[in-house]
């Protein structure tokens, strides 16, 4: 079984139910939109698929168990994630960030030397999110979308194969949106991309499938279309002027 | 300039300060107060790597200090009293008739001089281990790492027979064959920890501008965000502070011909707080700041505790606290603000198109 693959998934804080049991199957090179109203368990589905949170149930990636591992033994099987508010290194320069990213597999001694040259998927990220002009730029002075596409690059040398995107288009301009837009397409075609969106608009665009999420379970699943036909969707998240 | 040219003109300058200026103008009594100072600079150099650069605030680096100083002490002790005999504290305070075993080995001058970076690097490896894989961060770091400066003392004040407790070794007499009441030979010790500091500014200045200190910047400031890079943060933490650890052992063996005595009181938890005092004033995440810093502030205590004693103590705390609360970046911020007004070039125009995916597709 290759892509995403969560069964019965649960996380509990302190007794409160966050995901209730979720069941998820995301293929290959799909770009799956989880939607929800606030405090749906989303980013806490994220959290524990990454190994942020403990869970109960079976989560794979490409025929791998999940569950139980430390975070960066996960990130190294492949997967990646970016955050709600963007986490970059603000210290850093853009180049610092990307290289950073590009480094767990590095052997330790060769990280005692200073870097002699752009490595070539740093460079060629830095195209694709249109940060080249600003690489020595420390991360903290950039705008918001760039930050967010900071991190996007940065999974991008990290050579995720399942990218697992909270929010990316939160507080960006429409254009800023397209273009993230159009940059999810192209990432999606040699990955598997799961998107957490609020924005309907943007979902419509740009998603394959689409899971609703409600108070920690799966409420509904399909295309767009599908979804939005959904009267229990309609319901509790799109009913208010969505169709 | 670039930042190489920068770094190599500051190095040339330190030299020329250390080597020429200060042997030149200072006499004897202050030559060897500037050796002294100088060892507290290598341990600061060491803290401005592990909390400037890594965020781990080092507070008991007085540990790792004394236990390079008592390396180098037990040695310098045994080698005064002659192949066979006992250290004079020995015989004063114990009923010894032998070595105890843990002395044994430091007869030996190779093991002894290996022992004062090893052993401490040794102990930080182990501490560190413990620590930072079980996420001890913070407060509780520098917590913790006061009560281990604590209980070292204390362990040592309750052996007198063995560690010569409150007094500590005292009254070392010379170093490897050279006697240390002859002023040629204090000078040649000065050269010694001039040499060590220059070491180990490159050292860190090596690991700051390498792939591995960006890395470090990294975890101190999202240490959560680069375990989702695959990277474990507790590796990344743990070299630092056992590189800390190494130069605050070298320290305190050059601390003890320097000075000519290593004892609890000089490696407990107030001379702990003291080493990072100096740090923080001059500046925790820069290279010369650490070691500017000490140096100044070891100076001015003695300034100022010959003058009125009692004052110290109260100046001291407000060192410590006015530069953390009111200038994070110590003195070496101030430097960088002028050099960047200096250097009000336009800053590079943001390219603010959205990013495009292939050119012409989309
Ligand atoms: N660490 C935590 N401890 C306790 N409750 C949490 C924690 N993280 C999230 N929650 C709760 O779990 C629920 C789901 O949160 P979240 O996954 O962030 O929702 P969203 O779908 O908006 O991303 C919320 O009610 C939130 O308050
Ligand atoms: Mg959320």
């Amino acid at each position: 079984m290759t892509g995403l693959s969560v069964r019965d998934l649960r996380v509990v804080f302190d007794g409160f139910v966050a995901v209730g049991g979720v069941d998820l199957e995301v293929p290959e090179g799909d770009v799956r939109f989880v939607i929800g109203p606030n405090g749906a368990g989303k980013t806490t589905l994220v959290d524990a698929i990454t190994g942020l949170v403990r869970a109960t149930g079976h989560v794979a990636f490409d025929g791998q168990d999940l569950l139980g591992r430390k975070v960066h033994r996960i990130a190294r099987l492949g997967i990646g994630r970016t955050f709600q508010t963007a986490a970059v290194f603000e210290e850093l320069t853009v180049l610092q960030n990307l290289d950073i990213a590009a480094g767990w597999s590095r052997k330790p001694w060769s990280l005692l030397r200073t870097r002699r040259s752009i490595p070539a998927e740093v460079e060629k990220a830095m195209e694709t999110v249109r940060l080249s002009a600003v690489r020595d730029q420390l991360a903290g002075t950039l705008a918001h979308g760039q930050k967010q596409w900071l991190e996007i690059g940065m999974l991008l040398v990290q050579d995720a194969r399942l990218l697992l995107l909270d929010e990316p288009v939160a507080g960006m301009s429409q254009s800023e949106r397209d273009a993230t837009g159009d940059l999810l397409g192209e990432l999606s075609r040699d990955r598997t991309v799961l998107v957490i969106e609020h924005d309907m608009d943007f979902l419509r665009r740009y998603a394959r499938t689409v899971t609703v999420m409600h108070a920690g379970k799966v409420l509904s699943e399909g295309s767009v279309t599908e979804v939005q036909a959904d009267p229990r969707v309609q319901e509790v998240y799109l009913g208010r002027g969505a169709s | 300039m670039s930042p190489r040219v920068r770094a190599l003109a500051g190095f040339g300058i330190t030299a020329v300060l250390l080597f020429a200026v200060a042997p030149l103008l200072l006499g004897d009594f202050r030559l060897g107060l500037l050796a002294k100072y100088l060892c507290f600079a290598i341990v600061a150099v060491g803290i401005g790597l592990a909390w400037g650069r890594g965020g781990m605030l080092a507070l008991g680096q007085g540990v790792f200090f004394g236990l390079g100083g008592y390396a180098m002490a037990m040695h310098l002790k045994l080698a005064d009293a002659g192949p066979g005999n006992l250290p004079d504290f020995m015989t004063l305070y114990g009923q010894l008739d032998a070595l105890p075993w843990w002395w044994v080995p430091f007869q030996n001058p190779i093991f002894a001089l290996l022992a004062t970076v090893l052993l401490p690097m040794t102990v930080a490896l182990l501490l560190g281990l413990l620590i930072f894989r079980r996420r001890v961060r913070g407060a509780y770091f520098a917590i913790l790492s006061q009560a281990l400066a604590a209980a070292f003392a204390i362990l040592l004040i309750g052996q007198q027979g063995t560690t010569g407790g409150t007094n500590g070794l005292t009254d070392i007499r010379g170093f490897f064959g050279y006697d240390l009441n002859d002023p040629v030979n204090r000078r040649m010790i000065y050269f010694i920890v001039a040499v060590a500091l220059l070491a180990m500014l490159g050292i860190t200045w090596q690991l700051m501008r390498s792939r591995y200190g960006e890395l470090l910047v990294a975890v101190r400031d999202g240490e959560e965000r680069v375990r989702f890079l695959g990277y474990d943060p507790a590796n990344v933490k743990l070299v630092a502070y056992v590189v800390a650890a190494g130069m605050a052992g070298l320290a305190g063996a050059l601390f003890v011909p320097a000075v000519g005595i290593i004892s609890p009181a000089l490696i407990g938890v107030v001379p702990s707080i003291e080493f990072v005092i100096g740090v923080a004033v001059g500046g925790r995440a820069s290279l010369a700041g650490p070691a500017l810093g000490a140096i100044a502030v070891a100076w001015a205590k003695t300034a100022l505790s010959e003058r009125v004693p009692s004052a110290w103590t109260y100046f001291e705390g407000l060192l410590f606290v006015l530069p953390i609360v009111f200038l994070p970046g110590g003195i070496a911020s101030l430097v960088s603000l002028v050099r960047r007004r200096r250097a009000a070039a336009p800053p590079p125009a943001v390219d603010q198109r959205p990013p495009l995916v292939r050119e012409g597709a989309a």
